[in-house]
């Protein structure tokens, strides 16, 4: 607690990255439900092989009643990621029905994750019709559409408030500007619809402007919304990093992935103030839980990039070579990517390429 | 047919003739007063002898050479269509004809065709609605229709899509209300209400019903916004109760968008608020070739107006001489179609399609070097009268 509010106190642009040390890092893990159990078991073997610096604080998030009758997070869950700073999710199921939070909207909030970031990269040996794209979106994860203030005026008239704050604005713009930096990318776009929503979006575009001065390296490109999903589906390669509010952001992130392959190939990182947390953001799949059909592509893939954000790139290189050598050969694939292969087979197979 | 036509529009004739004068003075509805003939017929507006008035907006960006570009072609197949044109911007205010003009226009002579116009970031004094806006607001222009196909030869990743997107562009994000509660902090309200749901889910069941179609799918974020977005959503579970013939489904728009990269094909009839509408929009038009092969229309209960599907300037065109008229050939034969003058709407529809099939000229969009003149010459040269 002491030190969390050390951190709320001590300003800074990236917390988290200060405490790095050669040491081993304690990682948060949620295994989260249905296929989620299977595909980190799958990724703690492949970075048990890797020889990766890691240990894991294995932690269970299933809603428990909480002291205000509410369902969420049990405080151990809470306490180990105060502490690890760092986490890697699997699926979560959030149960349908009254008094439910989102148990990721949860996590997210408690960890105040205000920046979402989802490269979507073309792999060999995954056929899709788009061969050439490499983008990063870029989403804000905390205001905007998601806000969640709405009401009913009157019968049949509802109102639903999209916030768009600078600070947030500001947050948001920065960090990708950050990212792009220092992934030694070219170009930063912000996305937006400024021309229907002047002052909202208005806003969101001049805090991104205002970052961009401070960038001069990197190139800063503003387009709208409907241009970006037209020219995104006819040439990929036009963008490069993208930056956007939330309800974009999460239409362009999935969309993105849809390009290279599906949710099962993207990886995702959540930023925040308090810490990141790293998941696979595809669903649990309960009907092929426990059947090692699973495919742990993604999670891996966020381990992976999890490890960059430890700086421990030597490491991330190895596992990603080896994972997208196996993806290539495209000999032991899951299913769902047309293969024949088992979960335990394919991570097999990442471990002899290591 | 036509002699029957003939004889009505002579009856018309008398009461045109007082519109025209009156269309320079305030009684621009007149024709209600002085019209004989039955109201199904007087809906169009005749001023030649047999012939349709049609109001025209060529628009910012390249609107104004497409846009020359059917009127050549309708001059070349002297199709009966009179245009009467507007210059209508928001970026060249001074020069733009006033709201009214149009509005009175397009409600007398119930058709228009529209290049697009450009939307700023701002405007010049400080609202917040944009012309676009207006103008559907005036006309309640509820519903956009943009019919997603494949055409011919135009080189794709994607083959034989073929899906109509109708979309509510009255409401929802487009409401223009928005205030800065605090410096720096701003609140935009997304309007939905239950009868502009049930009414653009009732249009667009009607309209599969019309065009034979199997499914309708309902594009939401209701998950999230679940009380704005559940509206929608409940008042088309509603009106799909109505329709027991054609399939109802529902989905998330950020599924939507990645099943459309992936599997287009699924998607038959697709209903959506106005935001994800305009998304879906510009993204099947991308699959099929982009904004200058897609055309579209936005109705109201009364009048139609034509304009290109995605809508683009395309500003990086401008006096080029490279834009491609095809969208906009496309909404002029639709156009046709909808005031019945339908050989005269298969006349361009294959010509397109045999300029397109021949494959010789093809704009630089389509991977060519022909002009929009060089294509447009192809399409008269392949006028077929039938």
């Amino acid at each position: 607690m002491a030190a969390r509010f050390i951190k709320k106190i001590v300003p800074a642009s990236r917390t988290g990255v200060a405490q790095y040390s050669t040491g081993v890092r304690k990682v948060t893990l949620i295994p989260g439900h249905g296929i989620g159990p299977e595909i980190t078991v799958a990724v703690q073997k492949i970075f048990e092989a890797a020889k990766v610096p890691i240990e894991w604080d294995e932690v269970d998030v299933t809603a428990v009643r909480g002291p205000d009758g509410k369902f969420g997070i049990p405080q151990r869950a809470i306490d180990s990621v105060n502490e690890n700073k760092i986490g890697l999710k699997g699926p979560l199921m959030t149960p349908v029905g009254k008094g439910y939070r989102s148990l990721n909207l949860a996590l997210r909030k408690e960890f105040d994750l205000y920046a979402n970031v989802r490269p979507c990269k073309s792999l060999d040996g995954i056929k899709t019709l788009y061969d050439n794209v490499d983008v990063v979106t870029i989403r804000e994860n905390t205001e905007g559409e998601y806000s969640g203030i709405e009401h009913e005026i009157v019968d049949g008239v509802v109102q639903s408030i999209k916030l768009i704050t600078e600070e947030a604005s500001k947050r948001v713009a920065e960090f990708a500007f950050q990212f792009a930096r220092e992934n030694r990318r070219k170009k930063v776009t912000a996305v937006h619809k400024a021309n229907i929503m002047r002052m909202s979006d208005g806003l969101f575009l001049r805090c991104c402007r205002d970052l961009a001065t401070k960038y001069p390296d990197i190139k800063f490109e503003e387009r709208y919304l409907d241009t970006v999903c037209l020219n995104m589906v006819q040439d990929p390669s036009k963008f490069d990093v993208l930056v956007m509010p939330n309800l974009y952001g999460d239409i362009m992130s999935d969309m993105c992935s849809g390009l290279v392959g599906g949710l099962g190939l993207t990886p995702s990182g959540n930023i925040g103030k308090n810490g990141a947390l790293f998941e696979s953001v595809h669903g649990t799949a309960p009907d092929i839980a426990g059947k090692d059909m699973a495919n742990p592509t993604a999670l891996l893939l966020s381990a992976i990039m999890m490890l960059r954000h430890l700086q421990l790139n030597e490491h991330a290189d190895r596992v990603q070579n080896a994972c997208y050598e196996v993806l290539r050969e495209g000999k032991s694939l899951t299913g769902d990517l047309g293969g024949t292969g088992k979960c335990s087979e394919y991570t097999n197979a990442i471990i002899s390429k290591l | 047919m036509s002699v029957i036509s003939r004889n009505v529009f002579r009856a018309l004739i008398q009461g045109s003739q007082h519109m025209n004068k009156g269309l320079h003075t305030t009684a621009v509805n007149s024709d209600k007063n002085v019209c004989f003939a039955p109201q199904s017929i007087s809906t169009l507006q005749a001023s030649k002898e047999g012939h349709i008035k049609c109001t025209l907006i060529p628009g910012d960006g390249v609107g104004p050479e497409l846009v020359y570009s059917v009127q050549e072609v309708f001059k070349a197949a002297s199709i009966p269509v009179d245009f009467e044109s507007f210059f209508f911007s928001e970026v060249n205010p001074t020069l733009s004809a006033p709201l009214e003009d149009v509005v009175n226009s397009i409600a007398n002579n119930k058709i228009c065709i529209k290049g697009i116009l450009a939307t700023p970031d701002f405007s010049h004094t400080g609202e917040l609605q944009t012309l676009n806006m207006k103008l559907r607001n005036a006309l309640d222009l509820y519903a956009n229709v943009v019919h997603v196909k494949s055409l011919p030869n135009v080189s794709c990743r994607h083959k034989d899509v073929d899906c109509i997107i109708i979309r509510e562009q009255t409401e929802g994000e487009y409401s223009a209300l928005e205030h800065e509660s605090v410096p720096g902090v701003v609140e935009c309200l997304k309007i939905i209400t239950a009868a502009k749901s049930e009414r653009i889910a009732k249009f667009a069941f009607d309209y599969a019903v019309k065009m034979g179609r199997k499914k309708v799918t309902a594009v939401h974020k209701a998950n999230i916004m679940k009380l704005g977005d559940g509206l929608f959503l409940r008042s088309c579970e509603e009106i799909a109760k109505l329709y027991p013939r054609i399939q109802f489904e529902k989905m998330i728009v950020d599924n939507c968008t990645m099943q459309m990269v992936s599997n287009p094909n699924q998607f038959d009839v697709m209903v959506t608020p106005n935001l994800y509408g305009n998304i879906v929009d510009n993204l099947a038009s991308g699959l099929v070739g982009g904004a200058g092969v897609v055309a579209g229309a936005s109705y109201s209960a009364e009048c139609a107006v034509f304009e290109q599907g995605a809508r683009h300037i395309f500003s990086g065109a401008v006096g080029k001489n490279i834009a491609n008229p095809t969208a906009m050939l496309l909404c002029s034969a639709n156009l046709l179609a909808h005031v019945n003058l339908h050989a005269y709407s298969k006349m361009i529809k294959n010509a397109v399609n045999k300029v397109l099939s021949d494959n010789k000229v093809r704009t630089k969009d389509l991977g060519g070097q022909s002009t929009t003149k060089d294509f447009t010459n192809a399409i008269i040269h392949s006028l077929i009268h039938t």
